[in-house]
């Protein structure tokens, strides 16, 4: 016997929805539990106010932070297409126009360009909403036009990841961006000028073995996964459960691959600075 | 005709043929019937059908192909295609990665540096090598034999064939993804020409860290591809099941990549696979990467270089 009866019989409220909180008033953080008004949270560049914790945010609030106004968008004529015909339990055409409206975005990366505490930065920055922000031929092709256009204006370059890695939907296509975004730095890097790569939660696969780990200075947010191959997949490789804190930036700090671990209240400064520091 | 030993599913009524083919020789030892004929019959026969099976491969049989566990690797070339080979070891920072080989050899006059994925030819050997996937040393031996071809002029050949990069504990401490990724940096520009040969699995990281090249060829029954059917299967359709779809799918034979612009050629491989002719696929390969060296040693190095970038740069399609 139950303690007490259900008064109301089939209940049916999917998971789903059951998650949705009225976009825009309260947000509890995944770590502590901790609620917060969005207000709080943008005072607090999306970082929870008890714990710290870094809020996952798209590409425009990465632009707000950064920025000291709104930057000019560049490349947004670039969209996607389905050249293998994928399908896997979705067409991958169909998933492209869901997704595309779903988040209002052409593809899992977005190029602005402004000032940073007066210095001109161009800002590459990933998209996990759309498509895990996996790496196909608009991520690569614009962040080789960004390339581009840095080498032209002689502006520094900042890429932000935020990726599952590789989309697999494009197959080679996606992998060939590996060869492609490191090939375009190199020219970057002849051409004498600065690369700083931000990881932030998550950073994986092929994203990692290509851009995000080749900066001239290599920042990661706190506490953001960023790795290879991912944990699950290392998990059943290896049978065994894997260390605490394994593949989190401050690992990465102390196993040599970053430069430095930024809070998301100090990005903008501790980007001004080095913009500085490279311009001698 | 063949000596592989081992049948892959689809070649069962070869398969079915060869034990026939036994049985009857077993008849003809016992010297009372006249079997030269019905040998002929049968030889005949799996020839047809072995013609009849390789001229319709599906992507997931080529994938199964170019995993057999006679097909010659990276060693195997390099000794029948040149007279003398050095062997180099270790990325001078922490160990010897048995995963990848590489180092001097002459093909003809030309010295060469030879750099491959290795796998092993029985089990303990397959351990050794790791199943060919490398850990981050790997890939830095790679890079440090690159850069001292580079200092002393000598083109770059590498032969890739590998399921991926480690996925371990280890190679994520020593950097798997910052080696793989330098190794592109660095092979985009290295100023002697790099030709690059799928030579069995093109999977993902693992072998664009040592495939950025000049020219970039795939052996006929090899693929390439951004993850294995196997994994793809996994992460799009929640099973382990539909690895035969994903192979489709992804498209990732040679002919596929060749069509897509990705890669610059293919390479015949002897019917049934290149295990079934090692010998002769050897000799098909050092003519190919003779006259590819060839051609490329032509080029400035500047030349070279943009040729090679403006390459890579007009990989991808978008609306």
């Amino acid at each position: 016997m139950g303690w007490f009866k259900r008064l109301r019989e089939g209940i049916q409220t999917t998971t789903e929805e059951k998650k949705e909180v009225p976009d825009g008033l309260w947000h509890k953080c995944i770590e502590c539990s901790h609620t917060s008004t969005t207000k709080e949270l943008i005072e607090n560049f999306w970082c929870c106010s008890q714990c710290n914790h870094h809020f996952r945010i798209d590409s425009n609030t990465y632009f707000d932070i950064i920025f000291d106004k709104k930057p000019k968008l560049l490349f947004e004529h670039l969209e996607p297409i389905d050249m293998l015909g994928f399908v896997d339990l979705k067409p991958y055409k169909q998933r492209l126009l869901d997704t595309q409206k779903k988040t209002g975005l052409k593809d899992a990366l977005s190029v602005g360009i402004g000032k940073v505490n007066d210095n001109t930065l161009i800002v590459a920055c990933m998209d996990f909403k759309f498509i895990g922000g996996s790496m196909g031929s608009v991520v690569g092709e614009k962040i080789a036009l960004a390339i581009d256009l840095a080498i032209k204006k002689k502006y520094p370059l900042l890429i932000i990841s935020k990726t599952g890695g590789a989309r697999m939907m494009e197959s080679a296509f996606s992998l060939m961006q590996m060869a492609k975004t490191s090939a375009k730095l190199s020219q970057l890097g002849k051409a004498g000028l600065p690369y700083f790569s931000l990881m932030t939660d998550p950073t994986t696969g092929g994203v990692t073995a290509s851009f995000a780990m080749l900066g001239d200075v290599n920042l990661a947010e706190p506490k953001a996964l960023i790795g290879f191959a991912g944990p699950r997949v290392i998990k059943e490789t290896i049978k065994r459960d894997l260390p605490e804190g394994f593949q989190t930036s401050e690992f990465l700090l102390e196993a040599g691959f970053l430069d430095v671990i930024v809070k998301r209240k100090d990005l903008k400064d501790t980007l001004s600075n080095l913009i500085l520091f490279f311009k001698n | 005709m063949s000596n592989a030993q081992v049948f892959l599913e689809f070649e069962k009524p070869i398969e079915v043929l060869f034990e026939q083919l036994d049985k009857i020789k077993e008849v003809g030892k016992e010297g009372e019937i006249d079997i030269s004929k019905s040998i002929i019959d049968i030889e005949d026969k799996i020839h047809k059908k072995r013609l009849e099976i390789y001229k319709n491969l599906t992507g997931w049989q080529r994938v199964q192909i170019s995993r057999h566990p006679e097909r010659p690797y990276t060693l195997y070339y390099v000794s029948k295609m040149c007279r003398q080979f050095q062997e180099l070891h270790g990325d001078r920072y922490f160990k010897d990665d048995k995963a990848i080989v590489g180092g001097l050899a002459k093909l003809d006059d030309q010295t060469v540096m030879f750099i491959g994925h290795q796998k092993g030819t029985n089990t303990k050997m397959r351990q050794y090598r790791n199943f060919g996937m490398p850990n981050p040393e790997g890939y830095r031996k790679a890079l440090r034999l690159m850069k001292l071809a580079e200092k002393f002029n000598i083109p770059v050949v590498t032969l890739i064939d590998t399921p991926g990069a480690y996925p371990g504990i280890e190679a994520e401490e020593r950097g798997q993804a910052e080696a793989i990724a330098r190794n592109l940096l660095e092979m985009a520009q290295l100023k002697v020409p790099i030709l690059c040969y799928i030579i069995g699995e093109g999977a993902s990281g693992g072998a664009i860290g040592i495939g950025l090249g000049d020219r970039v060829f795939m052996l006929e029954n090899t693929w390439y591809s951004v993850i294995s059917p196997e994994s793809c299967s996994s992460i799009l359709w929640h099973s382990w099941d539909y690895k035969e779809q994903a192979a489709e799918a992804l498209k990732l034979t040679a002919d596929h990549m060749y069509k897509f612009g990705l890669i610059d050629g293919v390479v015949p491989e002897p019917l049934g696979g290149a295990h079934h002719n090692p010998e002769e696929t050897a000799k098909t390969l050092k003519a190919h990467i003779k006259k590819n060296l060839a051609e490329l040693m032509k080029l400035s190095v500047d030349k070279r270089i943009k040729i090679r970038i403006d390459k890579y740069s007009a990989m991808g399609k978008t609306k």
